[in-house]
Order: C-alpha cells, then sequence, then structure tokens
C-alpha cells in the first residue's frame, strides 16, 4: 500500500456537497477493468487535486478539484455510477 | 530554560518572506509537502529511459545511463505549489531541457510531458527552452527521493509546481496545447504563480 493513499471517505463531505446525498455508499465500475466498489472502498490520492483510482486495476475513475465556489469533476474514468436516492 | 512546547513552523506570511520572491496567495514552508496523484511508481532503471516524441524528425531516446552521461547543471530556485505553499531556495540537479533538445529539429511549439502511472502535464516549448527547465535527479545533494519523483521529474520552477511531474518519462512535441492531467480538469492552462493562474478563468 502507498503510504500517502486515502480511501474515498476522504472526499465524502465534497462529494455530498455536489450530489446532496451520501455518496460512500454509491457503487462505482471502473471504466477499465469492469470492477465495482462502494465509492468509500476506492484509492484516493490528494495531489493538486484529489484521484479517485480503482482499487483493482489504478484507473482514474474521477478528478475531482475544488476551488473557491466552483467544483470540477471528471468522471471519464468511470463506467457507471449506481446512487441510491 | 527554554519553553518545553513549542508551537512549530506554521509557515510564514508573505510579509514575513522576502516580498519578491513569493508570489501572491502564497505562504513559505521549509518543509517538502508531498501531494501525488497516483501510487509512486518503482521504474527499475534498467527499464528506464527518456523518449522525445511527437512533432520530431525521428526518435530521441536516452537510457538512464545515457542521461546521467549528458552535462548536468546544479541550480537553486524557489517552488511554488497551487495548493499555496513555496519554497524558498531548493537545489537541483539535472540536465537542462536545452541539452536534450539540441540538434532536433521540430515545428512544435507546445510540449505534454509523460510520466510512469499515467500523468502527463502541457507547457509551451519556450517555457521549457532557454535556461528554464531540467529533467532533475537529485534534491539537495542526494539522489531524488520517489516519493518526490524520483528516479527523475520536471522542474520547472517558473510555473505552478504541478507543471513539474514527477516521474517523467519524456516529451511528446505538439503543435497544439493539449491539456494535461489537471489542466483538463479545473486548472489553469498556463500557471504563472505571479499571475496567480490557479484555475479555469483566472
Amino acid at each position: 500500500m502507498d503510504a500517502l493513499m486515502l480511501d474515498g471517505n476522504a472526499v465524502a463531505g465534497l462529494l455530498q456537497e455536489v450530489f446532496t446525498v451520501e455518496m460512500t455508499t454509491a457503487i462505482g465500475t471502473c471504466g477499465g477493468c469492469g470492477a465495482t466498489d462502494a465509492v468509500g472502498a476506492v484509492h484516493v490520492y490528494r495531489g493538486a487535486g484529489f484521484v479517485l483510482r480503482c482499487p483493482h486495476c489504478d484507473t482514474a475513475l474521477m478528478k475531482v478539484v475544488a476551488a473557491e465556489g466552483r467544483v470540477w469533476m471528471d468522471c471519464s474514468g468511470l463506467r457507471t455510477l449506481e446512487v441510491s436516492v | 530554560m527554554p519553553p518545553i512546547i513549542s508551537r512549530g513552523f506554521k509557515g510564514r506570511r508573505r510579509d514575513d518572506a522576502p516580498p519578491d520572491r513569493v508570489p501572491p496567495g502564497q505562504y513559505v514552508t521549509n518543509d517538502f509537502p508531498v501531494l501525488s496523484a497516483g501510487p509512486t511508481p518503482h521504474t527499475p532503471l534498467d527499464q528506464w529511459d527518456f523518449a522525445i516524441v511527437g512533432e520530431v524528425d525521428e526518435l530521441h531516446r536516452w537510457t538512464w545511463e545515457e542521461l546521467r552521461a549528458l552535462p548536468s547543471e546544479s541550480v537553486t530556485v524557489d517552488i511554488h505549489c497551487v495548493t499555496k505553499w513555496s519554497k524558498l531556495d531548493t537545489a537541483w540537479e539535472g540536465v537542462s531541457i536545452d541539452t536534450l533538445l539540441d540538434g532536433i529539429e521540430t515545428s512544435a511549439e507546445y510540449a505534454v510531458a509523460f510520466c510512469d502511472g499515467g500523468y502527463t502535464t502541457n507547457l509551451p516549448l519556450e517555457d521549457l527552452t532557454g535556461g528554464k527547465a531540467w529533467v532533475s535527479f537529485g534534491y539537495g545533494g542526494e539522489p531524488l527521493e520517489p516519493e518526490h519523483g524520483g528516479p527523475a521529474r520536471l522542474l520547472v520552477p517558473h510555473l505552478y509546481f504541478w507543471k513539474s511531474a514527477k516521474w517523467v518519462r519524456g516529451l511528446r512535441l505538439t503543435t497544439a496545447d493539449e491539456p494535461g492531467f489537471w489542466e483538463q480538469n479545473g486548472y489553469h492552462l498556463y500557471g504563472d504563480p505571479w499571475r496567480e493562474q490557479r484555475y479555469w478563468g483566472d
């Protein structure tokens, strides 16, 4: 395990702000290897922004950048996101 | 008797630091924070190379030994991370990009640095030349630690430090400015700390 690695709970608050529902139990499907995992269980790295990575193949599932009053989300590595509403 | 509890170093505000060396919105730190967009790669040196590809006459490639045999430079520069820390007088050793591009013909005006782990960042070629950028493999007199981008990282100190790509493996020269890993998702295409070009629209 990488010493710098966090898990999806590190971005729980930020994602809830955007989606307005609890997101750590949402299920994501990796666009790289097809594995499904709860958002809370994916790997998270903190660079200039947050990077959520597949715990099986390291594909970047989401990039999340939060600035003053704006959030950018690149979900191009995520095939599907199943959210309970 | 000195105080037992130290408040520790929390970073100096700009008015305590040399004002001409700390860009707006930045705080000086003595630490070297580690930020990373992914797991730290550990590419063995015998499998490492540095390549210049894209808008070039032919592929140019250096093995680790070949890169280390090139003339290297020691530079002491200030670095500025977009997450608001700046670190003054950092001492690096590396090969100038001018040295690598010497004799290479290209019509490109831009470059995309590419890295182990898939990270990319885009820069105008003129920001990589003229003694402004290096492929760096030494820091503080020691080999560059993997967590800071070793065996080698790009060093472009006049731009925000996300442009100084860790674990760099090459440059792809391009005719258009192609946004990299962070530039595609909110971060500024150019990233001049003195103009506070942090995000899209800055």
